[in-house]
């Protein structure tokens, strides 16, 4: 018995120790040639039809692999162009966004297809489309396709019909299809009240700063999802940060006047008193002087960008 | 009747002395570590894609155990020439072949029972705690009765794909009968391709042969309602009892060719 019992001990010290060696001798060669970085942007399957047909009996599971892997490739993508831009910051948006995200929207599409009720992938995915670069492709279009696919497995949904809305209030800034979506969805049963009402709101006074804040607030309150809840939180803190630049343009343009020259720096604007310190975004992050004397949001701020106004659109064209 | 009781015992104990059952220990920790981990990788949809992955795990679990004990229940006996002494016995042909496949389709009862416990206990864990705010945007509540449905068409599925490889198992061999077993569950998920066959080719005659396989291959996409519990959408009694009615013949089809062939099957 005593022997047997040394006999495995001494087996298993045996196979310890061949297992320790593997794993050197792995090490070793990972050390002294190191493989080149893997390429995982790829999509083996683009065609909805023929994963159905490969998922065979576990179509459902085969979109719960497509959504994990939507989500990881668009964070992973987001992490990365974020990181980049820390590195060096390029002109604002002078890249083709869309190119950074290629396979964004066919993994959506797949998911979406695999498992036509994949509600969250809908609401997220559109989200996720829309936002402009670098937190996302920039492509309301696709995000607009992406709810209007699901709205035609599920008519009954009036969340598809109000982030239809959202899409083209918040990204494409067109508040007459925005107000038609927020009505349309306001007539489904279920929808919350302060939907109507918003469709009214986006009608007359579209792109009002006040009236965005009480979209996300309503939104907020709302959302029966947190990453939801979490989103329209932040678009309310972007909200902040802009009516905060407005109020450090203003002083901008006083100090102009006052001195009949521009700020180089924030230290000028503070030496004469206009304001007390470096002005931090709601995030803590230092608002920067452009050499035109305007005020804007770090790249490296967890905020930028920030939305589009149509007024700043307008003064920008 | 009684002949077929006790063949069908036997092949049970058999399955369990071969430890079939331990798939039961990977499917528990699989369950437990997706749990974990999902929740790590996934936004918010914990709940649905452990249902996805604990009803396709029975299903894919239950797929190897149906096939690869299946193709044995015949040919191993002759193999081993065991079915000398067995067939010496006073039973007869057609009890073994009945025998066998209740044996096999017990099995997997018992396994399946297993796995919806162990699914059901999961999906407890996950949702305790979870405020009823949260559970409201589930498409369905985590202990949702409605998942039994599916489980219960898995095993109508699996009763299927197990005469299929009992029937090849009856006069083929062991390799050949699980890739024909493979093949056709393969061919039973794809049925619907062939029944528009006719929009992808010009040829009449080739569309009349496709719908006519499409009749006589075993339409197995009809027992996937894994998506539609998980998200809630109803499955009808009366689809219950047509697909079950559909499983029944169909089973009755495969048992009698394979006792017919089994019974002139010459052993000596």
């Amino acid at each position: 018995m005593k022997k047997d019992l040394l006999k495995l001990a001494g087996l298993l010290a045996l196979v310890a120790a061949l297992m320790t060696a593997a794993v050197e001798v792995e090490a070793t060669r990972e050390r002294a040639y190191r493989a080149a970085a893997e390429d995982d942007s790829t999509l083996y399957v683009r065609s909805s039809g023929a994963a159905r047909r490969l998922a065979l009996a576990y179509p459902a599971l085969a979109a719960d692999i497509y959504w994990i892997r939507a989500i990881q490739y668009y964070g992973g993508t987001k992490q990365h162009l974020q990181a980049d831009l820390a590195l060096a910051p390029p002109p604002k948006l002078s890249r083709d966004a869309s190119v950074d995200y290629p396979l964004l929207y066919p993994l959506l599409d797949l998911t979406t297809s695999l498992d036509p009720r994949f509600h969250v992938a809908y609401r997220f995915g559109a989200v996720f489309l829309a936002e402009p670069f670098p937190n996302g492709p920039g492509r309301p279009d696709l995000a607009v396709e992406l709810l209007e696919k699901g709205l035609r497995e599920r008519p009954d949904k009036w969340e598809y019909m109000e982030d239809i809305g959202f899409v083209h209030y918040w990204y494409t800034h067109d508040y007459a299809k925005a107000a038609f979506w927020f009505a349309k969805a306001a007539d489904l049963p279920g929808a919350p009240w302060w939907i109507r009402s918003l469709a009214a709101t986006t009608l007359a006074q579209g792109g009002d700063r006040q009236s965005s804040r009480q979209m996300w607030a309503a939104i907020r309150e709302s959302a029966e999802i947190d990453w939801l809840k979490q989103d329209a939180e932040r678009r309310l803190v972007q909200l902040n940060a802009l009516d905060q630049i407005d109020q450090l343009n203003a002083r901008v343009d006083a100090f102009v006047q006052g001195t009949g020259q521009r700020p180089g720096n924030w230290a000028s604007l503070v030496r004469a008193g206009f304001i007390q310190g470096i002005p931090l975004d709601p995030t803590g992050t230092p608002y920067e002087l452009s050499s035109e004397g305007r005020v804007l949001l770090s790249q490296r701020s967890r905020l930028w960008p920030l939305p589009e106004e149509p007024a700043a659109t307008s003064r920008r064209q | 009747m009684t002949a077929i009781g006790l063949i069908a015992i036997n092949v049970f104990r058999e399955s369990v002395r071969d430890k079939v059952l331990y798939n039961l220990v990977f499917f528990a920790l699989l369950l437990i570590g997706a749990s974990y981990l999902i929740g790590q990788l996934t936004a918010g949809q914990d709940v649905k894609i452990i249902k996805d992955l604990g009803l396709s795990a029975t299903s894919v679990f239950g797929l190897f155990i149906a096939v690869f004990i299946g193709i044995g229940l015949v040919s191993k006996e002759v193999e081993r020439k065991s079915v000398y002494s067995l067939l010496a016995k006073p039973i007869h042909r057609y009890q073994m072949i009945a025998g066998k496949y209740a044996g096999l389709t017990l099995t997997l009862l018992v396994n399946i029972a297993i796995m919806t416990l162990a699914l059901y206990a999961v999906l407890a864990y996950m949702a305790w705690g979870v405020s009823d705010e949260v559970q409201r945007t589930w498409d369905a509540p985590a202990l949702d009765p409605t998942m039994l449905k599916a489980f219960a068409l898995i095993l109508v599925e699996l009763m299927i794909v197990t005469a299929i490889a009992l029937f090849f198992s009856t006069f083929s061999t062991p390799i050949l009968s699980a890739a024909f077993t493979f093949g056709l569950f393969i061919a039973g998920h794809l049925s619907e391709d062939l029944r528009n066959f006719q929009q992808v080719v010009d040829s009449p005659a080739a569309a009349r042969l496709a719908r006519a396989l499409y009749w006589v291959l075993p339409n197995l996409a009809q027992f996937d309602v894994k998506a539609q519990v998980v998200h809630a959408q109803p499955v009808p009694v009366g689809y219950m009892m047509l697909t079950s009615g559909y499983a029944a013949l169909y089973i009755a089809v495969l048992l009698i060719s394979a006792i017919a062939i089994f019974s002139r099957r010459d052993f000596k």
